[in-house]
């Protein structure tokens, strides 16, 4: 019997990048001037949608991270729901006055899954004709909510999220909160049966509380072309101040994913069919949704 | 057997080299090159060498073209004279007679020839215009979501309508129809060119949109092949990838300055009448929107995707000139020395 020399086990490696706050301080500042000199260079790369995976990493999530981690407190449940790799469908619910819970959803499936996914969210084209915000929200991996833009990023293996209720969520009074809105027009659906992606149920709870929508002002909205303007205990009766978001306690939960592979691809041009499977994804938000929302407890943790 | 090429727009950079590469084939017998005005290789002997192309004075907007076609048994048209923007002193209402009565007269020559097998059309991109509804990407069979109603891009659009009408008379003939992306690389002189060579670029305040090129060598060979066989139907013609207008500004080395929309309409009038950049509302739109396409179709039809990809085309077209100085990146590399010599 032959010896069997030893070996040296390779230790698992360490993130490629130093957490913020570690590392000596000379190194952390050498990267830093790296990472700006790189970035005035024009020595990063972007894809087709002009997402810009360092910049999104290092500067947008960056900004949110404090939001996220501090304080609305993030936790999520059963994120490994979401796949590791290829192309996957989350379906969230949508609230909070402004699209935070997009936001925050990003950092979650980027921080907190394993693979470290972006999520490329599909948005309003409000949101891509406005200045700056348009063009952040490209950088950051998000594109126009349309079929090909879906099917495309679906194809390419991305893992994409929708918010199915729009506007008609988000801008929801308060006293309809954590109550699903009509889903779109089931054109998410359509979108991963032709890929054969599944759809990934998500319930976002904590998001209703942040902004409390009691009120608005139609015809201002109406003149200024956004779908409203909310009026809520703090906006805008303290101006500025009063666009701080409440710091509700928030639960992230993601469902059995919902197959669709085994569907053929001409189930996409059946309404029925798609319909139908709308209907299943939006029930089973709404059945996470319950769950979850006793499990959060009070919005406000201390002040209970 | 051996074919007879027409090249419109031959005088200009990229219609020479197209009638040079189709000289230098010998499976052509013959390359007549016309244009409104006589090529610089003809007129002072430098510029592109157009080897034995044959060099006919023509108007597109003259009846004459169909004399040309008729006498010389042309069988192969390769048609790139669409002008992009209005040339010096002249305006729009001439570049669209240019661009669109010229295209209708020499579909007209080309649909009475019975010699006529082959028809490549140069069409641009911009046909799929530039809106923030638009998909992030056009394949070919994408409707643009608002056609574009002013300059190059309604010109294109226009002269793509009689390309089509004229493909569905004659069935017989294989009609090419190409959409460019800008083009780039040493030798073209575009508005593009132009703009990204100036050391400060004014840009469309929070717009950073998303720009394709495809190099000239590509484009080429690409205008060579579709000459040379037989590749029916519409494409795409883009180098892999896209830029961001930020990304080429900063490795050109010079300084964008965002200017709001309004006061970016106002500077590119008082820019235009100084003569100093030419720029079309539909250019304006392309800085504020950006637009994407898919050059899938292409690549699986050549078997071969371009050579220069987006970011290896804009970064050979900045070979060929000097560098500006990149003053923001100077001051931080400044900086970084002073720390690391601490």
């Amino acid at each position: 019997m032959t010896a069997i020399p030893a070996r040296v086990l390779p230790l698992p490696m360490e993130p490629d990048e130093d957490p913020p706050g570690r590392g000596d301080p000379d190194s952390r500042i050498a990267g830093i001037l790296d990472f700006i000199h790189r970035r005035l260079a024009g020595e990063y790369e972007v894809d087709e949608f002009g997402f810009d995976a360092e910049l999104n990493d290092k500067v947008l999530l960056e900004l949110l991270r404090p939001l996220y981690r501090h304080w609305f407190r993030v936790e999520t449940v059963d994120i490994s729901n979401v796949p590791d790799t290829g192309g996957a469908l989350v379906v969230a619910n949508h609230s909070g006055t402004l699209p935070l819970d997009g936001l925050m959803l990003q950092v979650a499936l980027h921080d907190d899954h394993p693979a470290r996914r972006p999520m490329r969210a599909l948005g309003a084209d409000l949101v891509y004709k406005l200045p700056v915000i348009g063009h952040l929200a490209r950088k950051s991996g998000h594109t126009l909510a349309c079929p090909e833009d879906a099917d495309r990023l679906l194809r390419g293996g991305e893992l994409v999220g929708v918010f199915p209720e729009g506007f008609k969520g988000i801008g929801k009074p308060f006293s309809e909160r954590y109550h699903l809105q009509r889903f779109g027009r089931g054109g998410f659906v359509a979108s991963a049966i032709r890929a054969g992606v599944p759809i990934v149920p998500c319930a976002i709870v904590g998001a209703e509380e942040i902004y409390p929508k009691i009120g608005d002002f139609p015809a201002l909205a109406r003149l200024l072309g956004v779908p409203y303007i909310p009026i809520t205990p703090l906006f805008p009766w303290f101006g500025v101040l009063g666009l701080i978001p409440l710091p509700s306690k928030w639960l992230i939960g993601f469902g059995t994913p919902i197959r669709t592979d085994e569907l053929s691809p001409a189930v996409a041009d059946d309404p029925m069919a798609v319909f139908n499977l709308t209907d299943q994804v939006r029930e089973s938000v709404q059945q996470l949704l319950e769950e979850l929302l006793p499990r959060r407890g009070p919005a406000f943790p201390p002040l209970a | 057997m051996t074919h007879t090429v027409l090249v419109t727009g031959v005088s200009r950079y990229i219609g020479a080299r197209v009638a040079g590469a189709l000289a230098a084939d010998p499976k052509i017998s013959r390359v007549i090159g016309v244009d409104t005005t006589p090529p610089l290789s003809l007129l002072t002997g430098e510029g592109v060498p157009l080897g034995r192309t044959e060099f006919v004075r023509v108007d597109l907007r003259s009846p004459d073209i169909a004399e040309v076609i008729e006498a010389a048994d042309i069988d192969v048209v390769v048609h790139m004279s669409l002008v992009s923007a209005p040339v010096r002193g002249g305006g729009r209402v001439p570049m669209k007679e240019h661009n669109v009565i010229g295209t209708m007269q020499l579909l007209a020559a080309c649909q009475r020839s019975a010699a006529v097998r082959r028809v490549v059309v140069r069409s641009t991109s911009a046909v799929y215009g530039s809106s923030p509804t638009d998909p992030a990407v056009f394949t070919e069979d994408v409707e643009p979501v608002e056609a574009p109603h002013s300059g190059y891009g309604k010109d294109a659009t226009e002269v793509e309508g009689y390309v089509r009408g004229f493909a569905r008379r004659r069935p017989d003939v294989t009609v090419s129809l190409l959409r460019f992306v800008n083009l780039m690389g040493p030798g073209v002189d575009s508005p593009i060119t132009r703009y990204l060579r100036q050391p400060v670029v004014p840009t469309v305040f929070g717009f950073d949109p998303r720009l394709q090129f495809i190099h000239e060598d590509d484009a080429v060979e690409v205008l060579r092949r579709m000459a040379s066989e037989d590749h029916p139907g519409t494409f795409n013609v883009t180098g892999d990838g896209v830029m961001l207008l930020s990304q080429c500004v900063r490795r050109a080395g010079g300084v964008s300055v965002p200017v709001p929309s309004p006061g970016f309409r106002i500077l590119s009038a008082v820019a235009r009448r100084a003569g100093l950049v030419e720029f079309s509302p539909e250019q304006l739109r392309l800085l504020s929107h950006g637009r994407a396409v898919d050059g899938g179709r292409l690549a699986a039809e050549l078997g071969r995707r371009p050579g220069y990809d987006t970011a290896a085309a804009f970064e050979d077209f900045l070979r060929s000139r000097q560098a500006a100085g990149n003053l923001p990146l100077r001051l931080v590399d400044g900086f970084a020395d002073l720390i690391t010599a601490r």
